[in-house]
C-alpha cells in the first residue's frame, strides 16, 4: 500500500444557504479545494462523492455525474462516484478515495462531501433524517432519529450517572469553538442554562443537545504521499483508515451505550498506524447528538466506558484540554450537511495539522483524529493523519 | 413512512400482529424480527431457521419521550418509546402504553398489546402492530 496525503482542502460557509444550489455548493468547495491544492483539472484520476440523501432533500440523484460537471469536468469525463452511509457518507467517501490512491490505482483524487438539506421543510428532513435508521422496526413505531441517541442518553444516565449539566456541556463546548470559526453555522458562545432551559426534543435531549439542519459542502484533494511535494509544501498525511458496520437497529447492538462499530473502526486505525489512544493530538468526532460526543471519546479509547460524562466536565476536552474535541465547533455549531460532514472533518484536522486553524489553532497539533458516523452507529469511519 | 406501500405493510403482518420471530435450529438463538440466517452460524443455520410466536412479555432496557413526532404521530406527543428486552432474547423497539409517561422506568416489566401504530393520512390505509404496557 502506499502512503496518502491530504494536499488540499475547500469549505463552503455551514447554515442556511438560501441563495446557493446543491451544484454550486459542490462546485464551490471542490474549486476552493483544487485550488488549495495547486493542481489542474486534467491532473485529477477520479472524484468520490458523499451525500446521504440528495433524491429526498433535492429530487435529485445520480450526483456522482452531477458533482463531476458542476465542477466543470464532464468534458474530460473524470470518473467520479456518488457513496452513501447516511451521516457516514462523507468518511466513507473519503476513505474509497483513500483506497484507490493506497491500492496505486489512482495519483489524484478529488473527495467531495455535499448536503443540501433546507430546500425542504423541517419536517420533510426530519424524517429523511430519519431513513438512517431501520424504517420497519424503528421509524415505523413512531421512532425519530433524536429518539435513538435519546435512548443511549438515558441508559448512560441511568448506567453511569452521566448527567444532563454533563451533556449540555458538550453544546457548550463546540458552541464556544464554533463561534472561532468563520465557516460555522452557529459562530456564538451559548449558556448552561440556555442548553438546559431549551424545549424537550426527545427526553432527555433538548433542541441544543441536537445537530442543526445544515447546507454545506466540504472537499478535499488527496495525493500519493510520494507526488505530494510536486504540487504542495502543506501536504499533511492520512496513516490510517479504518471502517466497521454494525446492526442497522439500536436495539439490534451488544450494548446500548457502545458504538462498536466506532470500537472496530478505532481498533483498525490505531494498528494501522501503529498507535494508541494517548497518541492522538486532537479530534473531531460526530456530536450528532451531545450524548454521541460523550459515547466517541469512551469508543476511541480516549477515556474509559462511562467516564465520557465526567471527562467533559473536567473540561479535558475544550480547546485548550489535554484533548480538545471538535476545535471546529462539530456537529453541533459548525452544523451538519450530513454528506458533507465527514470530509469537513478531515478538512479541519488538516488545517490543525497545517497550523492554518487560526483563532482555535491547537498548540503543536502532530497527530489528529475524524470519526464519523453514519445513523445510530451502523457506520462508522475512523482516519488519523499526521503533520509531516 | 409507509405511502402507497400495502404490501410493503402485508407482508409484515406475521411479525407486527403476532410477534412471530425465529430461531435458530443450530445454536437456538431467537430472533425478532426473523432473519434469513443466524449471524452467529450463518451457513450451518441455512434451512434450519425455525418459526416461533414470541410470548410478548419483557423489561425496558432504555426509554426517551418523544415531544417533537413525525407527522403520523404529532398527536400522540409527549408519547414514550422504548427498547424492549423480550423474555425469549430479542429486543426490539416500541411505544408504551397505558401509563402515565412519567412512570415509564428502565427495568419495568411490558407485555406487548395489539394497537393502531399510524396511518396514512385521513383516507389512507391504517396501520396496526405492537405497542407495550405495564405487566399486571
Amino acid at each position: 500500500m502506499r502512503d496518502v496525503a491530504v494536499i488540499g482542502v475547500g469549505l463552503t460557509k455551514f447554515g442556511e444557504l438560501w441563495d446557493k444550489s446543491f451544484r454550486q455548493l459542490t462546485a464551490e468547495a471542490g474549486s476552493k479545494a483544487i485550488f488549495d491544492a495547486g493542481i489542474e483539472g486534467k491532473e485529477i484520476d477520479a472524484m468520490y462523492v458523499g451525500s446521504m440523501s440528495s433524491g429526498r432533500f433535492v429530487g435529485q440523484e445520480h450526483v456522482g455525474a452531477l458533482v463531476a460537471d458542476a465542477s466543470g469536468f464532464s468534458h474530460v469525463h473524470i470518473p467520479s462516484t456518488r457513496v452513501e452511509g447516511a451521516c457516514a457518507s462523507g468518511g466513507l467517501a473519503v476513505r474509497e478515495g483513500y483506497l484507490s490512491i493506497a491500492s496505486g490505482m489512482n495519483d489524484v483524487v478529488v473527495v467531495g462531501g455535499v448536503e443540501k438539506m433546507n430546500d425542504v421543510s423541517g419536517n420533510a428532513a426530519t424524517e429523511t433524517l430519519a431513513t438512517a435508521a431501520d424504517q420497519e422496526w424503528e421509524a415505523f413505531f413512531g421512532a425519530t432519529f433524536p429518539a435513538l441517541y435519546a435512548m443511549i442518553a438515558t441508559k448512560h444516565m441511568h448506567d453511569y450517572g452521566t448527567t444532563k449539566e454533563q451533556l449540555a456541556q458538550v453544546a457548550v463546548k463546540n458552541h464556544a469553538n464554533g463561534a472561532l470559526n468563520p465557516y460555522a453555522q452557529y459562530q456564538r458562545e451559548i449558556k448552561l442554562e440556555t442548553v438546559l432551559n431549551a424545549t424537550t426534543v426527545a427526553y432527555p435531549l433538548g433542541l441544543f443537545d441536537c445537530s442543526p439542519v445544515t447546507d454545506g459542502a466540504a472537499s478535499v484533494v488527496l495525493c500519493a504521499a510520494d507526488k505530494a511535494k510536486e504540487y504542495t509544501d502543506k501536504a499533511v498525511k492520512i496513516i490510517a483508515s479504518g471502517q466497521a458496520s454494525d446492526t442497522l437497529s439500536l436495539h439490534g447492538r451488544r450494548d446500548i451505550c457502545t458504538l462498536d462499530s466506532t470500537v472496530y473502526a478505532a481498533k483498525m486505525a490505531y494498528k494501522q498506524a501503529n498507535l494508541t489512544p494517548k497518541d492522538i493530538d486532537l479530534a473531531e468526532v460526530h456530536d450528532c447528538f451531545t450524548i454521541a460526543e460523550i459515547c466517541a471519546i469512551e469508543d476511541l479509547g480516549f477515556v474509559e466506558k462511562g467516564q465520557g460524562g465526567k471527562a467533559v466536565e473536567n473540561k479535558i476536552t475544550t480547546l485548550d484540554g489535554s484533548l480538545p474535541v471538535n476545535t471546529s465547533g462539530g456537529l453541533k455549531a459548525k452544523g451538519h450537511p450530513v454528506g458533507a460532514t465527514g470530509v469537513a472533518q478531515i478538512v479541519e484536522i488538516a488545517l490543525q495539522l497545517r497550523g492554518d486553524a487560526e483563532k482555535r489553532q491547537v498548540n503543536d497539533a502532530r497527530i489528529g483524529l475524524a470519526h464519523n458516523v453514519g445513523g445510530s452507529g451502523a457506520t462508522c469511519t475512523v482516519h488519523i493523519m499526521e503533520a509531516v | 413512512m409507509a405511502d402507497g406501500g400495502v404490501a410493503r405493510f402485508w407482508r409484515e403482518i406475521p411479525q407486527r400482529y403476532n410477534l412471530i420471530g425465529n430461531k435458530c435450529g443450530s445454536c437456538g438463538r431467537v430472533f425478532f424480527p426473523p432473519r434469513e440466517s443466524c449471524p452467529y452460524c450463518r451457513r450451518k443455520s441455512i434451512g434450519k431457521m425455525q418459526e416461533l410466536k414470541l410470548s410478548g412479555k419483557g423489561e425496558i432496557v432504555t426509554y426517551t419521550i418523544i415531544h417533537a413526532g413525525p407527522e403520523n404521530f404529532k398527536k400522540q406527543v409527549p408519547y414514550p418509546i422504548a427498547i424492549i428486552k423480550l423474555e425469549e432474547g430479542p429486543q426490539l423497539t416500541a411505544q408504551i402504553v397505558d401509563c402515565d409517561v412519567d412512570d415509564v422506568k428502565i427495568g419495568m416489566k411490558v407485555e406487548s398489546t395489539f394497537r393502531r401504530i399510524q396511518e396514512d393520512g385521513y383516507t389512507g390505509a391504517i396501520y396496526y402492530g405492537y405497542k407495550f404496557k405495564p405487566l399486571k
